[in-house]
């Protein structure tokens, strides 16, 4: 398995240290100037504030010229996860439908959070149960996930809906915290799983969903083979 | 301004235009013997800021001498960026604390912000990985609207900076009382993690070597700041000096990456951030620690406005800017690195070895002074002491003993006051979690980062009471550094070392240096006694508003280190039937305490008394006990004594409470502040190892599954209250108090 992580300037490692750790095979980290993404088997937008998050969250970082190449992946069927500021990107680029808006009481909010799975039949969450509960920590100011009532309806027709908060922090629409976009391999969501890796920190309920995307492709390398 | 407007010389001399820059006449004096002429404005200037208090420490250098920085821990003491002890591994902490306390009181949002941007620079120019930051605010009280303003923009200002960066928010403290009203403190504390082998120092070697300047451009922002911090703010809450400094987080996330990256190339000789006194302190600090010179052509310094003069350029301090000295020829490779980044890095000077610091601008030498006597030769003042009247006041005062009468109401109302009440509406806004290190974060006896790849974890903390230091400061003093020490014990680490953010008001007044003095040797005393040198510090003084001082507020940042993951112990209590014990006798010592503030809304008699040698037995003691494998949960007695520190330990725990029974004066042993006592559990198995490890333990009861906190001394009931209810007015207080309108 070959896995990537995107680096924009102001995006942090914390995604790619800790994929080095949970994933197997190479994990790399690719700085925004390259543009070579053919041969990963998943992509990753890390979080963190590319550009400082001065524009709108993300809007920067789709104008570089990765973000077309990135399109070209999601086009071609390749497993993409945007976290926090990287789901952010994916719906800046229209990789995902939707827009993120500043948290309905404004501040920036750092906690742990209680999620629900609601769909299971993903590469990125076939190791959880439906509807389970999962702890996972959320550290955004601009998390609050905002769609107009069409395509609303079209995501919970498509089931793109894959996890809603228990308590909503920030005022997204339907509770929204992540989603897949129709052809079910884009993932975006605004709670951080790399930060839910240890019990030590509190939380290892992050670790099915990149358990989920090795096994995914444990199941493709034996049918392609 | 243009340059052709300044004064000359003659008419700084005459005019005596140096004291609006802060110089006295003796100074200025002494100047003209060292340049052997008049100096011009620009080297006015510059030795202006160079001898300020914010960089000189004329004034608190006599008492800084006092600090003892040696022990086998210390790989870096005071002197450069930051300081460094041990970890093992090969591997250094690298930490210091610093205050932005004048540009919070005008600009909150921005004097915060930046506060921690300064302090990250220090860091990261050792060459370590910024991992956290800590932070210590005070402010006035918290139903006046200017307050509800500075404590709301100072929160915001720590998290929009602090996040961005990456670098988790992991702890501190945020105390409320009167005296900080018109003067808040903001001091926040950096920590870095360095290979040893990386570690860089600011120093400016080999002739023809070439100065490159990094960063962000030089703008009139900041102008003279570390004089403005040098003098008392007027009555309006305004200072001298220009506009506040505005910080940019995202130029310093890629200043962090980059100079992690360039401290690996053969190419750097030396490192050093553009804090205060900007462009002037760092680069004549990095020649004169070298006994070098430096030679820079301010035309190529990257400006952010138009016709900057020299003064502006050297005086300025604009943020996220680095001052680099790399080999002779090697440039351009430094100049790729940057260039990866969006960064500009640009040469603006040589270093040079006549020990002159030479600035040319427009062709003309605008500034040709000598570097050592500039960066090492500031006057150094010993002040004049006096005991204020207060304090033998105080200390004939019989002793303080509240009258209460409804000990549960009491507790309540304790829980409220802001100094103790939770302070997650704040903490929640930082992200406490980035680098996915945080073991145990905000609201905490200390904070816990796991050190990745290795069985080990490395405690943080932020300590001072200095109600007690305003009472007694050397025994306030001794009490700031042993309550941090015992912070970072109770999280299961071996205290290291501390960093000293020295926060007082204008040392000119004879009361106030006699704080000074006092309270410097109880930290002094204390971090001798418990093996906790003074690595790195701060020193902020002139905090008065129309005359008014703070009070005494020395804070320590306080390292330590857990010699395994397993040592990681936190104050909550943890399972049913485990028995809760108090290590140290309890006495009637309510001077200074949250109690009297509660009550009498003013603090008088005497501060707790403190015995270092008890002290340092406990912290050894305890730490034994709990490497040992017998404690379940520990937390440290402080504001609000046993009653509190009992609620604290169930809030937030699995519907847990506690049946506790004691014996004697229930004021006493439920509100005292006595020192040196923490609250610990042990299972029920466990508790005669426990008590033969820790001396003066005693069995005060234990944990039950009932939720609630249940009291009885001798035959009564004194409290008996579900947590819910006490965990409501804990964490209702502040938000609620934010909210209300006066």
């Amino acid at each position: 398995m070959k896995s990537a992580v995107i680096v924009f300037p102001g995006s942090t490692d914390d995604l790619y240290e800790i994929a080095s750790e949970v994933l197997p095979g190479d994990v790399d980290r690719i700085w925004y100037k390259e543009s070579n993404l053919a041969d990963y088997d998943l992509i990753m937008l890390s979080g963190g504030f590319s550009y400082g998050d001065y524009l709108r969250a993300g809007a920067l970082a789709v104008r570089t010229p990765i973000i077309n190449v990135l399109k070209e992946r999601a086009d071609a069927g390749q497993l993409i996860l945007g976290v926090g500021n990287g789901f952010q990107i994916l719906l800046e680029a229209g990789l995902l439908p939707g827009a993120m808006l500043q948290n309905k009481d404004l501040d920036f909010v750092c906690k742990n959070s209680n999620l629900i799975v609601r769909n299971n039949r993903t590469p990125f969450t076939e190791k959880y149960a439906e509807n389970e509960v999962v702890s996972i920590p959320i550290a955004h100011g601009t998390g609050r996930y905002y769609c107009d009532q069409q395509t609303l309806e079209q995501l919970k027709a498509n089931q793109q809906i894959i996890f809603t908060y228990q308590d909503n922090p920030n005022g997204s629409v339907e509770n929204i915290a992540g989603m897949i976009n129709q052809s079910g391999n884009v993932l975006g969501m605004m709670p951080h799983p790399e930060r839910a890796t240890s019990a030590l920190l509190g939380s290892e309920d992050g670790l099915k969903l990149f358990q989920s995307i090795i096994e995914n492709w444990r199941g493709n390398h034996v049918t392609e083979a | 301004m243009s340059q052709k407007l300044e004064p000359t010389p003659e008419v700084i001399e005459e005019e005596q235009i140096y004291r609006e820059m802060g110089l006295t006449d003796d100074e200025y004096q002494s100047i003209v013997k060292i340049i052997g002429r008049k100096p011009n404005y620009t080297e006015t200037g510059i030795f202006s800021v160079m001898w300020s208090e914010h960089c000189s420490y004329k004034t608190s250098k006599p008492l800084l001498r006092k600090f003892s920085s040696e022990g086998p821990q210390v790989i870096q003491g005071p002197g450069e960026g930051a300081g460094i002890v041990d970890i093992g591994d090969g591997q250094g902490l690298v930490f210091k604390i610093e205050s932005h306390n004048s540009p919070s009181a005008i600009e909150p949002y921005q004097g915060a912000a930046t506060g921690v941007g300064g302090i990250m620079r220090d860091i990261f120019s050792m060459g370590a990985k910024p991992i956290a930051a800590l932070n210590s605010l005070r402010f006035g009280r918290l139903d006046i609207e200017r307050t509800k303003y500075l404590f709301k923009e100072v929160a915001r200002g720590i998290a929009g900076y602090g996040n961005r960066l990456g670098v988790p928010t992991v702890g501190g403290e945020i105390q409320f009382d009167d005296c900080y009203e018109g003067n808040p403190l903001v001091n926040a504390m950096g920590v870095g993690l360095i290979e040893q082998k990386d570690i860089q120092k600011g120093i400016a070697t080999g002739v023809g070597n070439t100065v490159i300047y990094v960063g962000a451009e030089t703008g009139r922002d900041g102008i003279h700041g570390a004089t403005f911090s040098s003098v008392e703010l007027a009555e309006d809450g305004t200072g001298q000096g220009s506009d506040i400094q505005a910080g940019d987080p995202f130029v310093e996330k890629l200043l962090i990456d980059a100079c992690l990256e360039v401290i690996h190339s053969d190419a750097l000789i030396g490192m050093q951030d553009m804090g205060a006194a900007g462009l002037t302190s760092s680069a004549s600090e990095m020649a004169s620690k070298a006994g070098m010179g430096m030679e820079l052509n301010l035309n190529l310094v990257p400006q952010r406005e138009a016709n900057m003069t020299a003064y502006e350029m050297m005086l300025s301090e604009s943020q996220e800017r680095m001052l680099l000295v790399v080999k002779q020829g090697h440039e351009q490779e430094i100049y790729d690195l940057f260039e990866k980044y969006d960064l500009k890095a640009v040469a603006i000077g040589k270093v040079t070895d006549d020990q002159q610091f030479r600035l040319v601008h427009n062709g003309e030498i605008v500034c040709d002074i000598p570097v050592d006597p500039l960066a090492e030769d500031a006057p150094v003042y010993y002040k004049e002491a006096k005991e204020p009247e207060y304090y033998q006041e105080f200390q004939a005062l019989p002793n303080y003993y509240p009258e209460v009468t409804d000990y549960e109401r009491t507790l309540i109302e304790l829980l409220q006051q802001p100094t103790i009440a939770s302070k997650e509406s704040v903490y929640q806004q930082f992200d406490s979690m980035a680098q996915v290190n945080t073991v145990v974060g905000p609201g905490s006896d200390a904070a816990v980062l796991r050190i990745r790849g290795f069985d080990k974890a490395i405690a943080l903390t932020t300590d001072c009471n200095s109600r007690y230091i305003y009472l007694d400061p050397e025994v306030g003093g001794q009490i700031a550094v042993a309550e941090a020490a015992r912070n970072i014990v109770a999280s299961g680490a071996k205290p290291l070392a501390l960093t000293d953010g020295l926060n007082f008001g204008n040392p000119d007044k004879p009361e106030t240096y006699w704080a000074m003095e006092k309270s410097v040797a109880g930290m002094a005393k204390a971090s001798v006694a418990l093996n906790t040198p003074v690595v790195s510090g701060n020193v902020s003084l002139y905090n008065e508003k129309a005359g008014t001082p703070i009070f005494p507020t020395p804070i320590v940042g306080m390292v330590g280190l857990h010699r395994s993951l397993t040592d990681i112990t936190t104050l909550s209590f943890k399972q049913a039937e485990d028995v809760i014990l108090l290590i140290g006798k309890t006495k009637a010592e309510f001077g200074g305490s949250e109690l009297q503030n509660l009550l009498e809304a003013n603090y008088f008699g005497k501060a707790p008394s403190i015995d270092l040698a008890i002290e340092k037995q406990r912290q050894e003691q305890l730490l034994t006990a709990i490497q040992s494998g017998f404690v379940r949960s520990a937390h440290d007695l402080s504001e609000g004594g046993l009653a509190v520190a009992l609620a604290e330990s169930l809030f937030g725990t699995d519907q847990l409470g506690a049946d506790v029974k004691l014996v004697g004066d229930v004021t006493t042993l439920l509100f005292s502040e006595t020192q040196s006592r923490y609250l610990v559990t042990v299972a029920p198995d466990q508790v005669e190892a426990f008590l033969q490890t820790v001396a003066e333990a005693t069995i005060i009861g234990h944990v039950t599954n009932r939720e609630k906190l249940e009291i009885t001394v001798g035959e009564n009931t004194v409290i008996n209250q579900s947590i819910a209810q006490l965990e409501k007015a804990w964490k209702g207080a502040i938000p609620c108090l934010l909210n209300s309108k006066v």
